[in-house]
C-alpha cells in the first residue's frame, strides 16, 4: 500500500496552500506541465492539479491548490502527516521546452504557481524569460520570489492596483509588442478569461502562444473524454493530447462553458461542507 | 410453475421427464427497479438450480459433435458442474468451475451465453425446447459460496503447498484479462503484480457495468480470490507514465498487457461538446466507479434532464439508458441507426432496457446538436436511415434517407458507439507492432512483436466481451509459461 503522505503544507495566500506530498515514483518521472489525479478519500472526487515541482531525490511532488469547491476545500483542511487515499500520474504531455528566444510567461492567480515550473524549464533551457504574474489584489500574489528569481524581467499587476502596476497581464503584455519588443513565445496559466485574453492580444501579431487547459476531469487517462475540448481543428483530450494547447486554436467560450457544466452540484456540495 | 406441464414427449427413456423451459430467474419488478440501484436479476434459489441442473443431458465431448464446452471461451467442464449442482454439492461444482474460470459470478452474469455455451446445448436443439440455463448455474454456485461465506470467496485448494517458480510477472491492467491471466499464473506459481490505472480494481467490470447488472460487492470478492491466490495489486500506476515500458521490461520476466479499450468514439457532428453530453465511459465511470448516484454523499455530481437519449446499440447503450431513468431521467431512449434486429447488445438487455420504459428509435441516426445560449444541448437534428448492402461486419449497412431530418427535444445525450483501444501503451512501447485501429498486434497465443510482452482484450482485438478478454487472458498465461518454461 502506496503512503501519499503529506511532508509539508504551507499557506500561501487566503484559501491558496502549498503541498508537499510524498510520491516517489510520480517525483521520479514528472516533467513541466504534467499534473496528477488526487481523491482525498473514498467518498472524493478524482481532481486533477499541476505539478509546481518535484524532487526525485526526496521522492516529493508540489501541489498548489486553491480552494474553490469541495473537494479543493477537504484537501485545504488536511495537515503535515495526513496521508492523501489517491494520487496518479505525472499525468498529461510535457511542456516543449526548447530555446525559443524571448518567452514571456504569464501566470494569473493561483496560475503564478502553476507556471513556475515552466518559467524554471525555460530559463534553463537559456531563453531571456519575462515573466508577468498578476492577482485581483497584493495579497493574493505567491511565489513572489521563486518567479523572480528565475526571470530575467519581472512584472507585478493587481486588479486593485495594491503591487505593481493596476490592471491585468495583458495589459503588459499588450504594451511589449507595442514597444516592438520581439517575442518569440507567450505561455500563459491562469483563469480561462485570462487565457482567452492573452490569446486575444498575440493573434494579431502570430506570436505563438501556449496555454495550459484546465477542464474537468475524471480519469486523466483518456478514457472518459469528459475534458474535452475543441482545440486545433477538433475535439481533443485535455488529459492526453494536452493539457497545453496552441492558444490561438482553442475555443474558450466553449470550455467556459463546458467548466460550468455541474455549477449547481458544486454549489450544492459545497452547502454540505459549510453545514457539516 | 407453467413449465412442468410442458414436458418433453419424444424422450422415452421411461425416466423423469425433462422440462422443455428453463427455469425463469426471479427479477426484480420494472417499475419499481428503475428507482434503485440494486441487482435487477435475483438469482436461482437451491431448489430451482437443481430442478435446472436436472434438465441437463450430461452429454459427453466427442469428436465431430460439438456440446456446450466448445462454445466457452475458458473451457469450463460444463456437464460437470452442473452434475454437482443437480447431486447437491455446490462447493464441487464451484471447484470444477475455478479449474478453468477465476471470476464465475461475474462471468455468470455478464456473459452472453446465449451465444456461446448455451447455443450448443444439445438439449436446446430441440424444438421448442430451451437450452440449460448454464449462467443462471454458474452463478448460483458462485453466489452460493459467497453467501456461505460472506467476507471471502472461498478457495478449496491448499494455496500454501504450491510450488514457486523464480519469475515474475507484471500484469497491465486488472480488467477482466488482466485478473484472468493473473490468476493463472500465480496457480502456476509464478511471482504476478498487476498494475492497475485507476484507484480501484476491475476495469470495465468496475467502471463500465452498473451496480444493477453486476453488484460491486461482487466484484471486491473476486479480486480479492485472485489476492488471496497470491497476486499483487499496485493502483494508480499508469504504465507509460507513472513507471516505463522499460523499466517493467528490466524488472519483470514477461508482461501481459490488458489494458482494455478505453478511448471513446465521438461521432464528430457539429454540437457534439455542448453541455449535457457526455461519452458513455463518463456517464458509466461518475456512476459506477464514482458513485455519483449517491451524490451528494459521493462527491461527484452526474447530472441528466428529463429526456436522455443515448446514441448506438450495444450493450453499453442499454446500460447508459437503464442508468439514465435511475438517476432521475423521466424519459431514456436509444438511438439506433440499424434495426432492432442488428443490435450488438445483448437480447436479454434491450428486452430489461424495454421493459423498464426505454424507447427505441431505430433507423434514425444524429446529423447534429443544437444548443440554447449557456451551452446546453436541447435538440438533436437526426436523420431516417434504411438498410442497404451488408458491410464488412455482415450486418446491412445503414443508409441515410434524403430529406428525413427531423428534430428529437432532449436534456441529456450519451453518446455510446464505442471504444478505441488505450494508446498508452501502443504509444509508449518501442518496437510494439500496432494494427491500423490502434490494436496491439498479436499471434494465436497472445504473443506481440517484442519477445516478453503478450497482450489480450479489447487492446488486442478492439471492444468486445468480458469473457472473451478472459479467454485471451487464459491463453496468454498458457503461452507464457510455456515461455518461461522453455
Amino acid at each position: 500500500m502506496k503512503n501519499y503522505n503529506i511532508r509539508k503544507k504551507k499557506i500561501l495566500a487566503e484559501n491558496v496552500k502549498l503541498f508537499e506530498i510524498e510520491a516517489p515514483l510520480i517525483a521520479k518521472n514528472a516533467k513541466p506541465g504534467n499534473f496528477v489525479i488526487l481523491r482525498i478519500d473514498d467518498h472524493g472526487e478524482r481532481i486533477p492539479l499541476t505539478i509546481t515541482d518535484s524532487d526525485a531525490e526526496n521522492g516529493t511532488i508540489t501541489i498548489v491548490v486553491q480552494e474553490v469547491g469541495k473537494s479543493t476545500k477537504k484537501l485545504g483542511m488536511l495537515n503535515e502527516g495526513d496521508n492523501i487515499l489517491d494520487v496518479v500520474g505525472p499525468l498529461g504531455k510535457e511542456t516543449e521546452i526548447e530555446k525559443y528566444g524571448t518567452v514571456v510567461c504569464i501566470g494569473g492567480g493561483v496560475g503564478i504557481a502553476l507556471i513556475y515550473p515552466e518559467i524554471k524549464a525555460f530559463k534553463n533551457a537559456g531563453n531571456y524569460v519575462i515573466s508577468i504574474i498578476g492577482a485581483k489584489t497584493k495579497d493574493l500574489l505567491i511565489f513572489e520570489d521563486e518567479i523572480s528569481n528565475m526571470s530575467d524581467e519581472f512584472y507585478i499587476t493587481t486588479d486593485d492596483g495594491t503591487k505593481g502596476r493596476k490592471g491585468f497581464v495583458s495589459d503588459v503584455l499588450k504594451e511589449f509588442i507595442d514597444s516592438g519588443k520581439k517575442i518569440d513565445l507567450v505561455m500563459a496559466v491562469g483563469p480561462v478569461i485570462m487565457m482567452k485574453v492573452v490569446a486575444d492580444v498575440t493573434r494579431p501579431y502570430g506570436i505563438k502562444t501556449i496555454v495550459s487547459l484546465n477542464p474537468i476531469m475524471i480519469d486523466g487517462t483518456g478514457m472518459c473524454g469528459g475534458c474535452r475540448v475543441h482545440a486545433e481543428n477538433g475535439t481533443k483530450f485535455a488529459c492526453v493530447d494536452g493539457p497545453d494547447f496552441d492558444a490561438h486554436q482553442v475555443d474558450f467560450d466553449n470550455l467556459i462553458a463546458r467548466n460550468r457544466r455541474f455549477l449547481e452540484e458544486e454549489k450544492r456540495s459545497l452547502e454540505g461542507v459549510k453545514n457539516g | 410453475m407453467a413449465d412442468d406441464e410442458k414436458t418433453d414427449k419424444s424422450d422415452k427413456s421411461g425416466k423423469k421427464k425433462i422440462p422443455k423451459l428453463a427455469n425463469p430467474m426471479p427479477q426484480q419488478d420494472p417499475k419499481e427497479r428503475i428507482k434503485n440501484f440494486d441487482e435487477v436479476a435475483l438469482g436461482y434459489d437451491m431448489e430451482t438450480a437443481i430442478k435446472e441442473a436436472e434438465r441437463c443431458l450430461q452429454c459427453k465431448r466427442e469428436e465431430g459433435k460439438e456440446i456446450c464446452i466448445d462454445g466457452c471461451p475458458v473451457e469450463i467442464n460444463i456437464p460437470a458442474f452442473i452434475k454437482c449442482i443437480k447431486e447437491g454439492r455446490i462447493e464441487d461444482a464451484l471447484s470444477v468451475i475455478r479449474e478453468k474460470n477465476n471470476l464465475p459470478a461475474i462471468c455468470g452474469r455478464v456473459c452472453p451465453q446465449e451465444q456461446q455455451c448455451q447455443k450448443y446445448c444439445r438439449l436446446g436443439k430441440g424444438k421448442g425446447r430451451d437450452p440449460v440455463s448454464i449462467g443462471r448455474l454458474e452463478r448460483f454456485a458462485a453466489d452460493y459460496d459467497m453467501k456461505k461465506q460472506p467476507t471471502m470467496s472461498s478457495t478449496t485448494e491448499d494455496l500454501t503447498k504450491r510450488p514457486k517458480k523464480d519469475k515474475k510477472i507484471a500484469i497491465i491492467g486488472s480488467g477482466p484479462a488482466g485478473l484472468t491471466a493473473a490468476g493463472d499464473l500465480v496457480k502456476l506459481g509464478y511471482d504476478v503484480t498487476i498494475f492497475e490505472a485507476l484507484h480501484d480494481t476491475g476495469g470495465v467490470l468496475r467502471y463500465g457495468i452498473p451496480e444493477f447488472r453486476l453488484p460491486k460487492s461482487i466484484v471486491d470478492k473476486e479480486v480479492d480470490y485472485v489476492k488471496r491466490l497470491g497476486v499483487k495489486i499496485e493502483t494508480n500506476v499508469i504504465v507509460g507514465k507513472t513507471i516505463g515500458m522499460d523499466e517493467l521490461m528490466d524488472e519483470y520476466d514477461a508482461i501481459f498487457v490488458g489494458s482494455g479499450a478505453g478511448s471513446p468514439m465521438f461521432m464528430d457532428i457539429p454540437g457534439e461538446n455542448l453541455n449535457g453530453i457526455y461519452s458513455a465511459n463518463e456517464f458509466l465511470t461518475r456512476i459506477n466507479l464514482m458513485k455519483a448516484y449517491k451524490f451528494p454523499e459521493y462527491d461527484t455530481p452526474i447530472k441528466v434532464g428529463k429526456v436522455t437519449a443515448v446514441i448506438g446499440g450495444g450493450n453499453v447503450a442499454m446500460d447508459s439508458s437503464r442508468c439514465a431513468l435511475r438517476v432521475g431521467a423521466e424519459k431514456s431512449m436509444i438511438i439506433y441507426r440499424r434495426t432492432e434486429e442488428e443490435m450488438p447488445a445483448r437480447k436479454e438487455e434491450v428486452e430489461h432496457a424495454k421493459e423498464e420504459g426505454v424507447e427505441l428509435h431505430i433507423l434514425t441516426n444524429p446529423v447534429r446538436y443544437i444548443g440554447d445560449e449557456r451551452g446546453n444541448v436541447r435538440q438533436i437534428e437526426c436523420i431516417k436511415m434504411e438498410l442497404g448492402e451488408p458491410d464488412a461486419s455482415g450486418r446491412r449497412s445503414p443508409v441515410p434517407i434524403k430529406g428525413s431530418e427531423f428534430l428529437i427535444d432532449v436534456d441529456t445525450v450519451v453518446v455510446a458507439i464505442g471504444n478505441s483501444p488505450n494508446p498508452l501503451i501502443p504509444n509508449n512501447t518501442e518496437g510494439l507492432k500496432i494494427s491500423k485501429k490502434g490494436t496491439i498486434v498479436v499471434d494465436d497465443n497472445g504473443k506481440t512483436s517484442i519477445d516478453k510482452i503478450y497482450a489480450g482484450g479489447d487492446i488486442a482485438t478492439g471492444a468486445a466481451t468480458v469473457i472473451s478478454a478472459m479467454g485471451a487472458g487464459k491463453k496468454a498465461a498458457r503461452a507464457i509459461d510455456n515461455f518461461l518454461s522453455s
